[in-house]
Formats: C-alpha cells, structure tokens, sequence
C-alpha cells in the first residue's frame, strides 16, 4: 500500500513538473499554433537565471524567491523577442515554425555552452527544501511539494488571468476565433506578444523548478520538450483544464510503469496509449468548438 | 458547325501528349548526376573522401522520402529516425549474427558481454538469413508506417499533432533501444561491424563497391519518386496538401493518398539506414533519435523541400557542412546551423531551389512585366 502512494506522489510530481512546462506550452501553442521547439531554451534561461542569482545572492531561500519573477521576466523577454523578431512572419506557416524556432534553440544552447560551459551546473536547493516529511509512512520530498505547490499556483494566477482580467478576455476572445476578435476591435497582433510573453515566462518559471530537482546545462530543457508537447496534444487545444489532468495522468501512469517494467518500457508504452487515445479524441481531452473546418 | 468540331478535337490531346513522352524520357539532369555519382566521384575521391560520401547519400535517401511526403504531401515527418533506424538495425543485426559466425560464434560480442542468457533471443534469429534481413530493411519500417498511418490519418490527426506523434515515436524507439542492453547494444549500437555479405567491410575495394550500390540506390530512389511526382498520385498528393477538405469533397479519401507518401517515405529512410550501415560501420540510438529526425528535415528544408534535387543537395550539403565544419569550429559551425535553418526555412520556404526563381522575380517585378522573364 505504502509502494503504492509512494508512487503515486512520484507520479504527481513529475505531473507537476510537466505541468510547469506545459502550462507555457498551451498558451503559445493553442492560441497561436505555433509549434515553438524554443520553449525548452526558456526553461533553461530560467534554471541558468537562478544558478546566476545564487552566485550573487547568498541565502538559498531569498534567491529562489527572487529567481522566480526574475526568471519569469528574463525567459518571458526572450519569448517576446523571438515572437516579434520571427514567429510573427511564419503565422501562416504554423509548421514551419517547428524548424525556425529549432535553428533559435541550437543557438541558444550553444550560447549557454558558451556562457556557463557545457557540463551540467549544480544549484543549492534551501534548507527547507532539502527535507522530507512522514505522513501516513509515505515519504514527501519537500521540494517536490513545493514544485506541486509552484505548478497548482501557476495554474491559478493564470486562470484568474484569462477569467477576470481584460487580457485574458482578449487573449480568449483571439484563440476563439481570431477573425472575429480582429473585427471587433482587439489588436490581435499586441495579444500574441503578450501571450508568447506570459507563456515563455511561465516556461522560465519552470526552468526555476527544475533546478530543484536535479543539475542543469544547456540541454536541460530539450529533455522535457516533446513530453510537454505531448501533454498539450492530449489535454487539447486552448484549454487548461485539458492540460492539467493529462500532466497529472501522464506522470502516475509513467511512475506506475516506471516501477513494475524499466523506464525505457513505460516510455513507450505512454506514448502507445497516447496514439490510442488519439484515436479515440482526436482533438485532445478537451476542445473548443469552432466553425473551421480546419 | 462543322469548322468549330476540327479544331477543337485534337486540342484536348494536347497537354497529354508531352506529358506522356516526359514521364518516359530519361531526362538529362538525372543523366548527368548518374555519371557524377557513379562515374566522376569513384574516380576523382580519395578512399576516406568516397566513404564520407557514401555516408551523406544515406542521408539524401532519407532526404528524397522525406521530400516525397512533406515536400508534397504536406506531412510533416519528424521522426524519419525510426524508420532509418529499423532499416539500420535489421541489416545489422544481420550483418553482426554473421560476423559471429565468421569467427564460430553462435552470439554477437556484445551479447557476450552484457547478455544474460547463452542463446539468441528470438527475434534475432530471423536475422541469420540474408534474404529475411534484406526484406526487413525496408518492408519493417514500411509494415511501421503503415500499422501507424492507417491509425494516425483515419482520424484526421493532422499538422502539428502529426509531426509531435512522430517525434515522440523517434524519441520513444530510441529510450527503448538504450533500455535493452542485453539484446540491441543500448547507448552503444550495434557497432564493429566487420562484413558486408562475405566481403570484409575494412578493404578500401569493398567501401568502393559500397559507396556505388548507395549511389546506384539513390538514383533508383530519384528516379521512383519522379515517377511518383509526376503521376495522377503525385498530383493528388499535392492536392491533398494544399486543400485537403476539397479532395475529400471530390470524393477521394485523403487517408489513403497521405498513407501511401507516408509508407513509402518510410521505406526509402529504411533503406538509407541499411546502407548507413555498411557505409560507417555502426548504428546506434545517437543516430534515430530526435535531434538527428529533425536533421532529416532540416537538410530537405535547406535544399527545397518540393524540390526533388533540392532536398538530395541539401541534405548532402548540411550533412557535408556538418562533419567538414563541425570539427573545425564546433561552436561557430551551431551558431551557423541554427542561423541556416532560421534563415532559409523562415525566409525562403522554397529552400535554396527556389533561389533562382526568388531573384528573378524581385528583378522584373519593378518592371511589372513578368512575362518576358
């Protein structure tokens, strides 16, 4: 039994790393559909963002707390950026993206290699992180409850974002039907920026979270990339809620596997039940329905 | 009446009169790279040069099915690795169970080291006969597409969805291929491969008579592809593409059209992975996972992905630049890389093969007399 909830809170975990990652994804990509391969190299300006803040700041726990809006901001710039500079030029060319933004990541990687050396850089986790609680003889990693608490925060701030807030109505409004929103006034090229800028940072935010979980390099964030892709292809376009549940599901049914075959077995065997999911809805969990016949 | 029937008549019959003869004729370009590949190259390279050829026609291969289904399909293929990886191992698998027999050994030496059990697993043993080996090389990877494709394209899963699921499965076969140390070789391949069908791999002669059946299967693979281009299929495909709810509304099943470019794309990538082997001597989970299936793209891209020649050129020059560059400046030749892929495919979506038409369009447009061009 003990196994058993130990497994599950691993599973939440990596679903709440996923989550982390995703969150960014499902803004960028189901608003815009732009595949942006470059989202991992945000999330590795957030980890990088918080091992330059520990060289200057000395408490762990201050410096993990100003990494976050600071990575959010510098990960979130370099979104901005890179939407103004070339997503802008390829919405018509949505697939195209996947292999532009690609070219952005090779060289972003290779300018982290530049800056901070290709071997893997390790951060300092704070004291209070480092820990584990006992509940109920199952074992809590306190970082892991803060990366599920980071994820679920994330998760909130920006519902009540696209809720409440004019921007989010825009930012619903333009991925509902963009033509629509254009004719009534919204300036739909200034919502893609903000969005690809909220949804780099929170790409950044991520990369904060994941230097809790183990060392970082320039590759840090390819290794997530395709799984996070693959959360938001299933939980469905536009949609957190679809987001949310799939990163969750993803990670238990990973750690389940993990733990009665190999790593290498689990992999495939989600990605299998993902084709067959596939098959099953198409457009993902949850979808928005449009008029378009594409 | 009677003057408006003659005339008319014969007119329809026209444009397929040519059309016929051009899908006969040899045309002269493809002439002229037979006698480059396999005439002026075997005659004009060093030994190490013609291998390192050898090894980016692999990649041209790859590149033409590649052409084939995104390039004219519209399907963008991000996980061409698996197919060039199935062809890849089901030739070395075959070419390491005879290397072990060559020196009276029933197991290949790496499952010597790391293997738990003394007999073969029984996948293997298929593989011990050449003829299955060669069959598998490419009907594998084509049985792969197909099972996937059939499932994949029923569903209308199309666009971004589509090239994700692929690349998921690129990087899927390739985390298994580590995990089964004792059976496939894990993070190493299968490597040290000493024999090509009896004839020792190390003798300069025989990375010769390699790199010709490579070239030789490289134009064979043009030369199908052109057909294909050029055919009512070639011209569905294209229509499928560029508006696929009008080709269903027409009464064609577009699932059928994309799973015919997907599975033969698939095939031609097995077969460049089995000539890859041969050609360098290893294949391994570094060579079928994400990063090199989006290469596979990333050199049709560069060259022209619509563009049959384009994408073999391009492939063979990001591959060149790749091992030319790479050792010579490894940081400047990323920067590079990454720059030529933002460039060429975010401002020339043509590729390179559209360069021409490109510039001579921005000459006569001021003019405003695009008919004498």
């Amino acid at each position: 039994m003990t196994v058993i909830l130990n497994q599950s809170f691993t599973g939440i975990s990596i679903g709440a790393v996923l989550l982390l990652i995703a969150l960014g994804l499902t803004l960028t990509f189901g608003q815009m559909g732009v595949i942006n391969m470059a989202h991992g190299e945000f999330i590795m300006a957030g980890a990088y963002t918080t091992y330059v803040l520990q060289q200057s700041i000395s408490g762990a726990g201050v410096s993990l707390l100003v990494a976050l809006p600071l990575a959010f901001l510098v990960a979130g710039s370099l979104g901005a950026l890179l939407e103004w500079l070339l997503i802008r030029r390829l919405y018509t060319r949505p697939l195209d993206t996947l292999l532009v933004t690609w070219g952005v990541s090779l060289m972003l990687q290779q300018l982290a290699r530049d800056i901070f050396g290709a071997p893997n850089v390790q951060t300092r986790a704070p004291d209070l992180l480092t820990g584990n609680i006992s509940v109920g003889g199952i074992t809590l990693a306190n970082s892991r409850l803060f990366i599920l608490g980071l994820a679920l925060l994330c998760v909130l701030g920006l519902t009540l974002v696209l809720r409440l807030t004019p921007l989010g109505r825009r930012i619903r409004a333009v991925v509902q039907n963009r033509d629509l929103a254009e004719v009534s006034g919204i300036a739909s090229e200034q919502v893609d920026r903000t969005t690809f800028f909220i949804g780099s940072g929170l790409a950044g935010v991520a990369g904060v979270a994941l230097t809790l979980v183990g060392p970082i390099g320039p590759t840090t964030g390819t290794n997530y990339i395709v799984d996070a892709f693959l959360v938001v292809v299933v939980g469905g376009i536009g949609q957190l809620k679809g987001s949310v549940i799939t990163a969750f599901v993803l990670g238990v049914l990973q750690a389940v596997l993990e733990y009665s075959t190999t790593i290498s077995v689990a992999k495939v065997v989600v990605l299998v039940a993902i084709v067959a999911f596939l098959q099953w809805r198409p457009q993902g969990l949850y979808t928005l329905r449009t008029r378009s016949l594409a | 009446m009677t003057t408006t029937v003659t005339p008319t008549a014969p007119a329809p019959a026209q444009p397929s009169a040519p059309s016929v003869l051009t899908r006969l004729r040899v045309p002269g370009g493809f002439l002229l790279g037979a006698v480059l590949l396999l005439g002026v190259a075997p005659l004009v390279l060093p030994d190490f040069r013609l291998s390192l050829l050898a090894k980016y026609l692999c990649y041209a291969i790859v590149a033409v099915g590649v052409s084939l289904a995104w390039g004219r399909g519209g399907l963008m293929v991000l996980g061409q690795g698996v197919f060039f990886g199935l062809g890849g191992y089901a030739m070395a698998m075959h070419l390491k169970l005879a290397d072990a027999a060559a020196t009276g050994q029933t197991l290949p030496d790496f499952m010597q080291l790391y293997g738990t059990s003394d007999t073969l697993p029984w996948w293997w043993k298929p593989f011990g006969n050449p003829l299955f080996a060669i069959a598998m090389t490419v009907l594998l990877p084509m049985a792969v597409a197909a099972v996937l494709g059939f499932f994949v394209f029923r569903r209308r899963v199309k666009g971004a969805y589509f090239a994700i699921l692929s690349q998921a499965l690129a990087a899927a076969l390739a985390i298994w291929l580590v995990g089964q140390q004792a059976t496939t070789g894990g993070t190493n391949g299968l490597t040290d491969i000493q024999g090509f069908f009896g004839y020792d791999l190390n003798d300069p002669v025989n990375q010769r008579t390699v790199y010709v059946i490579i070239a030789a299967a490289l134009l064979l693979v043009m030369a199908l592809a052109r057909q294909l281009f050029v055919s009512r299929f070639g011209e569905l495909l294209v229509a499928v593409r560029d508006s696929e709810e009008r080709v269903r509304f027409l009464g064609y099943n577009p699932a059928n059209v994309k799973l015919v470019a997907y599975v033969v794309a698939a095939g031609m990538a097995g077969l460049a992975g089995a000539l890859f082997v041969p050609a360098v001597g290893i294949i391994s989970p570094a060579l079928i996972g994400i990063v090199p299936s989006i290469g596979f793209v990333i050199g049709a891209a560069v060259g022209g992905r619509a563009s049959l020649v384009g994408a073999v050129l391009g492939a063979i020059a990001v591959a060149w630049a790749q091992s030319t560059l790479s050792d010579a400046f490894p940081a400047a030749w990323t920067y590079l890389q990454g720059l030529l892929f933002v460039l060429a495919v975010g401002f020339l979506p043509g590729g390179l093969a559209s360069l021409a038409t490109v510039v001579r369009n921005r000459r006569t447009r001021p003019t405003g007399s695009g008919e004498t061009a």
